[in-house]
């Protein structure tokens, strides 16, 4: 029975109520009408709510069963790999020695965090086949931005004036957008109808003004790109930088690597392959490794090693700048560095055999009551289609919605864009087969409903805190903050 | 050797192999051209055992001074603030912790609800219309919003304070680089923006104005001056602002402020060496459809029960493409979480508590050590929690001194400013107590004798 509760944290307040326990002043002037001008203070006090602590606790206790969360469902959401966030990097990241460090503490009284950044860039470089690794990105769209941002740079360093970026139709929309904040026209290439590069028309639209192209491997289809060497080769023959989309970098640990395809620029989602949480939206972390001839552009500061000890160089003159103020989300970092510690290379490489297996044995298993996009085998997710289903008046979201009555999340909806009322689905490697199992007979039902009992599915979810919710309402009349005329 | 975060057994795997209808993983991997192939191991270090692994992590962070082992000053847009204990129990809830961005709102009203309520806290304390659902940090949100004056103006200029943080410059040039916005400069040689100054440097190809209050030298700056010098030419005044600040200095958009953004890492944060941190985003209603990153909306379900969505959409690189007001997908919506809860706990007497106590300890903090021989304050400006101190020896050779007998005695700013290699930027929140105050000003008269 879904959960009734159905308050905000502004609707428990109650005058005179506190949740905190600070001291009190120790210092000897403590009136800030003394101490600071009367112009820039407030009039009032901020309209906040007035709630004891443990009215806090249960208000977002209730909030929390309102989710549903790797921890709690299955969650086969397609390119975001919502593999489990294993428990123990939460306790290190939570060391004081870790977690309560500041960004500009003196570098030799932080050399503990210079020292698992500097581990950490060169394991990344070693996966993927990169020269250097920066860290600093906030998550995979900024990463892509550092990227294509070092691209520019390094064209302009050899006076070329490149002005577009190829993009596949396929692609993920930071990708497009990436590209222009970083100033290019961006170019959408149309794929194949099986979702892989159409090789003869990109050598055709390659030429001096194009200075990159940008494609995802495994394809946002979930499979790997049978021509790639080929790709890449073309490109470098007319001077186009290659950059990888990282995004499903689970796909290939210890198989493949970005730089041995012939990649310039990769970029790492660590909130995906590398288990960081991704807590309801972020953060993340979206680290960006290049080949030898991009490493001058790199973000400052870059963490470097002389001898024993480990420093921060800002002397970059060619670097792009910064993205975010410090030196990237660290403790993203000290979860991902754990993981990757207590995988080593046998596991991370199992870690993508087994992940391949579970997305082969859902398509599989599903082959016969879907039309799958593209005939596998796939890599670590499958696409499939409801267009068997829309004949009959059932959407790819009608099918989510079901998927959520029946105890799963749903996977992720209409990407990539080229598939008719796609369904992708991204099992991971962490869930064992009765969970897939028990998926792939949720699925199958739905697709006997949509035959038999639409009704059902149309009326889905109805086990949700929420029944389907007015998106158009929302939109139309925006209501984007809680006001007191209730 | 089989791994605790992969379920399948050997036989589990032959099993789903024999489904599948082949022989091995290896069949499943026929798309990949052998020559793509790696032939080798990845040269990693071998899996720890977690009772090794932990070891060493703890042994790592044991080589880092933290604001339990030394008692800080350390600012400069991160601080040592209060964190209540309820925030970390409850962002580790799983339902919160381990689900993805709201995309099926059904399933995700947790989520959804409490980013409502965090727009509403921070349009509140900004004293904005509208607040997004968190961009990275600060610095990136001051990025996000030159690129939004930018387009909303259709002008090519930001005017930046040299008074606002140099990281956050930095990194409005890098997003800036791009589109060919270009950045000037207003000068701040008495700690405080140069309003003469600025009012020359901006005009009718300006697309915003930038100030920070409190700024980068924790001096409070003029925004409703600043705001009018904006206006007359026609560009948007954007706001730097620590909403953690905000208890008790007015919201930057009851003084005229267009956009504000800032750092939230003050609400619950952990400093964690630098990230990840909150960037906060508010603006006037008549900005909404421009703005960057995600916004939740109310609305009802098909019952008429109010329920919450993504809204406004088509700003968003998933819709829009290349033609979006951002490429921000993932944020720091944990954080925002971290922050909501904390302002929660806190309310409307404990923010404001919080500020106050900063304020006198800080003030406390400067009248103490300019007591010592020969260090005075850099500048005579209002400031807030932390001000530029000067020193009458090199801070360089004074810091280590005092990290050695336990205080993180400040930022210097020297790398920010040559002008300044005499100074250290000293931030001070209500953690710190008289008696670390009083042992901190003995130290440096030491120090700098
Ligand atoms: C294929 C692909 N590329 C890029 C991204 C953007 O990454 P992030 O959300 O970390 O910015 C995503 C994730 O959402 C993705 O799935």
């Amino acid at each position: 029975m879904a959960d009734a509760y159905d308050k905000l944290i502004f609707e428990l307040s109650s005058p005179g109520r506190v949740g905190w326990s600070l001291p009190e002043a120790d210092v000897p002037e403590a009136d800030v009408h003394k101490l600071l001008p009367a112009k820039h203070l407030r009039r009032d006090a901020p309209d906040l709510p007035e709630v004891s602590e443990f009215d806090v606790v249960r208000h977002y206790s209730r909030l929390s069963r309102m989710n549903y969360g790797v921890d709690t469902h299955f969650y086969p959401l397609g390119s975001c790999t919502m593999k489990y966030n294993p428990k123990l990097n939460e306790d290190v990241a939570r060391l004081a020695g870790f977690a309560k460090v500041h960004p500009l503490a003196p570098e030799a009284s932080a050399q503990g965090a210079l020292q698992l950044m500097h581990e950490l860039a060169w394991d990344l470089a070693e996966i993927a086949g990169m020269d250097a690794v920066s860290l600093q990105p906030a998550a995979g769209a900024q990463g892509e931005l550092a990227g294509v941002l070092m691209i520019r740079a390094y064209h302009h360093s050899r006076g070329e004036k490149r002005t577009k970026v190829l993009v596949p139709d396929s692609a993920h929309g930071t990708n497009p957008a990436s590209t222009a904040i970083a100033g290019y026209e961006v170019v959408e290439v149309k794929s194949l109808p099986n979702g892989e590069v159409d090789v003869d028309a990109l050598a055709r639209t390659l030429d001096t003004d194009v200075a990159a192209f940008m494609i995802t491997v495994p394809n946002t289809l979930g499979m790997f790109e049978p021509r790639i060497i080929e790709i890449t080769e073309l490109c470098h023959a007319k001077g186009v930088q290659v950059y990888m989309d990282g995004a499903n970098l689970n796909a290939i640990l210890g198989i493949t690597r970005p730089g041995d395809l012939g990649f310039d620029v990769c970029h790492f989602n660590l909130h995906k392959t590398f288990t960081t949480p991704h807590g309801g939206g972020g953060p993340g972390a979206g680290p960006v490794g290049v080949k030898a001839h991009l490493e001058p552009f790199l973000p400052v500061p870059v963490v470097t090693k002389d001898g024993d000890e480990y420093a921060l160089d800002w002397k970059r003159p060619r670097s792009i700048g910064k993205l975010q103020a410090f030196w990237g989300n660290f403790g993203m970092l000290v979860r991902a560095y754990t993981y990757i510690r207590t995988m080593g290379p046998d596991g991370l490489r199992s870690v993508s055999d087994n992940a391949i297996l579970n997305a082969n044995y859902i398509m599989k298993r599903l082959e016969r009551d879907y039309d799958v996009a593209v005939p596998g085998p796939c890599m670590h997710e499958c696409v499939l289609s409801a267009r068997r289903q829309k004949r009959l008046g059932v959407t790819a979201t009608d099918i989510a919605k079901r998927l959520l009555d029946l105890g799963f999340y749903a996977p992720s909806t209409y990407f990539p864009l080229i598939v008719e009322e796609a369904l992708m689905i991204e099992p991971t490697e962490t869930e064992a087969k009765e969970t897939l199992d028990a998926f792939c007979d949720a699925m199958i039902q739905i697709a006997r409903e949509a035959e038999t009992n639409a009704a059902v599915i149309h009326d889905a979810p109805v086990t949700t805190p929420v029944r389907r919710l007015d998106q158009t309402k929302a939109a139309r009349e925006p209501n984007l903050k809680w006001t007191r005329r209730g | 050797m089989a791994s605790r975060y992969i379920a399948n057994t050997p036989d589990e795997q032959k099993r789903m192999l024999g489904a599948i209808g082949s022989g091995s993983i290896e069949d499943l991997l026929v798309k990949i051209p052998p020559k793509a192939r790696l032939a080798r191991p990845l040269g990693l270090t071998p899996a720890l055992a977690e009772t090794d692994l932990i070891r060493h992590m703890t042994a790592l962070a044991a080589r880092n001074a933290h604001a339990d082992s030394h008692v800080s000053f350390l600012g400069a847009g991160s601080y040592d603030h209060y964190i209540p204990s309820p925030i970390n129990h409850l962002i580790l809830r799983g339902e919160f912790f381990t689900a993805y961005t709201p995309y099926q709102p059904e399933a995700s009203q947790g989520t959804l609800r409490s980013i409502y309520e965090y727009q509403t806290m921070i349009a509140e304390l900004t004293g904005m219309d509208v607040a997004n659902a968190s961009i990275y940090d600060g610095a990136s949100s001051l990025a996000e919003a030159a690129l939004m004056a930018h387009s909303v103006t259709d002008r090519r200029e930001i005017v930046l304070s040299r008074a606002v943080h140099p990281l956050y410059k930095r990194v409005t040039a890098t997003y800036c680089e791009g589109p060919g916005v270009r950045l000037r400069d207003v000068p701040a040689p008495e700690g405080v923006t140069d309003l003469a100054a600025a009012r020359q440097v901006v005009n009718a190809t300006t697309a915003a104005l930038v100030v920070q209050t409190p700024n980068f030298y924790g001096c409070l700056e003029d925004v409703a001056a600043a705001a009018e010098i904006a206006h007359a030419a026609g560009a948007l005044l954007v706001v730097v602002a620590d909403p953690v600040n905000l208890g008790v200095l007015e919201g930057p958009g009851k003084l005229g402020a267009d956009i504000v953004v800032g750092e939230g890492q003050g609400l619950g944060v952990p400093l964690d060496f630098g990230g990840p941190n909150l960037g906060v985003f508010a603006a006037k209603n008549e900005l909404v459809r421009r703005m960057p990153g995600r916004l939740v909306g109310a609305t009802v379900d098909h019952d008429g029960k109010r329920g919450f969505v993504l809204t406004l959409q088509t700003r968003e690189q998933h819709i829009r493409r290349a033609k979006a007001t951002s490429n921000i997908c993932t944020n720091v919506a944990l954080c925002a979480l971290m922050a909501t809860i904390y302002l929660a706990t806190l309310g409307r007497r404990g923010l404001v508590k919080v500020g106050e106590l900063s304020t006198a300890k800080a003030h406390y903090a400067a009248s103490r050590l300019t007591k010592v021989p020969g260090v005075s304050l850099r500048f005579t400006a209002p400031f807030f929690k932390e001000f530029a101190l000067k020193l009458p020896k090199a801070p360089e050779r004074v810091l280590p001194r005092l990290a050695r007998q336990g205080f993180l005695a400040g930022v210097p700013l020297k790398t920010f400013d040559r002008a300044l290699a005499d100074c250290l930027l000293v931030a001070v929140t209500e953690k710190r107590t008289k008696a670390e105050i009083d042992a901190f000003a003995a130290a440096l008269e030491k120090a700098v004798a």
